[in-house]
């Protein structure tokens, strides 16, 4: 089984976390940036963050075999606070970096006014730099945030393809489905969903513009989710092809919109599952941990 | 070592004297303000839960609230962007309950069923509680049925009277 994350927050995870996600199958993630469960207060240290999930957490992630690509932007609830919302003039630049595939996450969370004005310039961003958007739906109100969320991204002219609409669940899936944009699900070990749910709605629904993801970060998740939500559609009698769709194609569809999505094996991972190991120590070190080369061939375009 | 009226800074008793302090009676609104803010600001989640806690009173007995008020709000909505059940408690507190708008105020509500708190401390709740927060409890609770998952009391107790989901639970 070959996974790709396309939502989760690495930056709050462990290395063993890196260990067991390559020896479930994934290969490749997406980090968006988000808040850090205590406020930023102030632009600087939103930009260390976004250099942090453009670099550092990269490299990481490319020793343990794993693809790190991020999303960029102002965090809903930060963008609330006026000294936070002076980041989205810097956020032009780190747009413009490689190893950025999309805007995000972006959304409600209390569904302000200034929450409607940042999310507009999200997908006015996201429409100039030919970059998808990955959309959070919001905890509370999440129908209302859902609805408005949508007439909002019509209203920008965005294309629909170009848009995940995140954290759905069975009363909300519906009203993305019939509008185009892509469906992604946070599975949890406790709420928002969990894989026999999943499972349900992709019966229901079907694989098409479907995006699972295991949005692990600092409070309680798992970053193994994607591979259990594939065991599990294994098991309620999905092929294996329609776990690759949903768990890898999917993903790299979306993503790859971005022109600049990467998700050939590391250099030093090529052989999959036996190749990783360097001197019987499973982290690569010294010169085999060279982070991504930019002359790795890029998938482009959806397939 | 640094001592503050006699309370040694960081120590036992260190907290809620400085904050005593703020209601000191007779400053300048600004300077009540601005102490609030910077007492906020500057503390731990400890002092900061303090300040949440005194804002009622100090915008109660000042002579001119206003100003005041605005930066109570502004405390308050930093609070409740926040993920620490401690601090969102605090926030949803009397002063909240007089002063905090309808939109905030039923986000903080429907934030503390998130977080399992009890809303038995939020502040006037039995009054403020409108058809819209009724309106968005109903929404949460058709989602966790959805789901499967209980709909914790708290949540039951704020649904419109004719609320059609399943009761036995
Ligand atoms: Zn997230």
């Amino acid at each position: 089984m070959r996974i790709f994350d396309p939502h989760i927050h690495m930056t709050s995870r462990t290395t063993d976390d890196y260990e067991a996600m390559y020896a479930a199958g994934v290969r490749a993630v997406v980090e968006p940036a988000f808040w850090l469960g205590q406020p930023r207060t102030g632009v600087s240290s939103y930009l260390d963050y976004f250099d942090a999930i453009t670099g550092w957490e990269r490299f990481r992630a490319s020793q343990f075999g794993i693809r790190h690509h991020a999303a960029i932007a102002l965090n809903p609830k930060e963008a609330n606070d006026p000294r936070c919302r002076e980041v989205l003039p810097e956020l032009d630049r780190y747009l413009r970096r490689e190893s950025v595939v999309a805007v995000g996450e972006t959304g409600y969370d209390s569904m302000t006014p200034e929450e409607d004005e940042v999310l507009e310039t999200h997908l006015d961003l996201a429409k100039r730099h030919g970059l998808p958007v990955v959309v959070h739906t919001p905890h509370r109100d999440k129908k209302h945030g859902t609805q408005r969320t949508l007439d909002v991204i019509a209203n920008s002219g965005i294309a629909p393809e170009l848009v995940v609409l995140d954290h759905l669940n069975e009363v909300t899936v519906d009203l993305v489905a019939e509008r185009g944009c892509w469906m992604g699900f946070s599975i949890y070990p406790d709420t928002k969903m969990d894989p026999q749910r999943m499972v349900a709605i992709l019966q229901r629904l079907g694989t098409e513009r479907m995006l699972v993801n295991s949005a692990a970060d600092w409070g309680r998740s798992d970053p193994l989710l994607t591979a259990k939500t594939g065991r599990a559609m294994l098991e309620a009698g999905f092929a294996e092809a329609e776990v690759d769709h949903v768990l890898w194609e999917n993903p790299v569809a979306f993503y790859g919109q971005s022109g600049r999505l990467d998700v050939t094996p590391l250099p030093g991972f090529e052989l999959g599952g036996e190749a990783e190991l360097f001197e019987g120590n499973s982290i690569l070190r010294g010169a085999a941990a060279v982070p991504v080369t930019a002359a790795a061939a890029t998938v482009t375009g959806a397939n | 070592m640094e001592e503050q009226g006699g309370v040694r800074a960081g120590g036992p008793g260190a907290r809620s004297s400085a904050t005593a302090a703020l209601a000191r009676a007779g400053a300048p609104a600004i300077v009540v303000a601005d102490e609030l803010e910077t007492r906020y600001r500057s503390g731990d989640t400890e002092e900061r839960v303090l300040v949440l806690g005194v804002l009622d009173r100090i915008a109660a007995e000042h002579a001119a609230p206003d100003l005041v008020r605005s930066v109570g709000i502004d405390l308050v909505r930093d609070a409740l962007r926040t993920n620490d059940p401690r601090l969102v408690a605090a926030a949803m507190g009397p002063f909240a309950g007089r002063h905090l708008g309808d939109h905030d105020w039923r986000h903080g509500v429907v934030k503390l069923v998130f977080m399992g708190v009890p809303l038995a401390g939020v502040a006037r709740l039995d009054e403020r509680a409108d058809d819209e927060l009724a309106r968005m409890a109903e929404d949460l609770a058709e989602e966790r049925e959805a789901a499967g998952r209980p709909i914790p009391d708290d949540l039951r107790a704020l649904l419109p009277a004719d609320a059609s989901l399943e009761k036995g639970r």
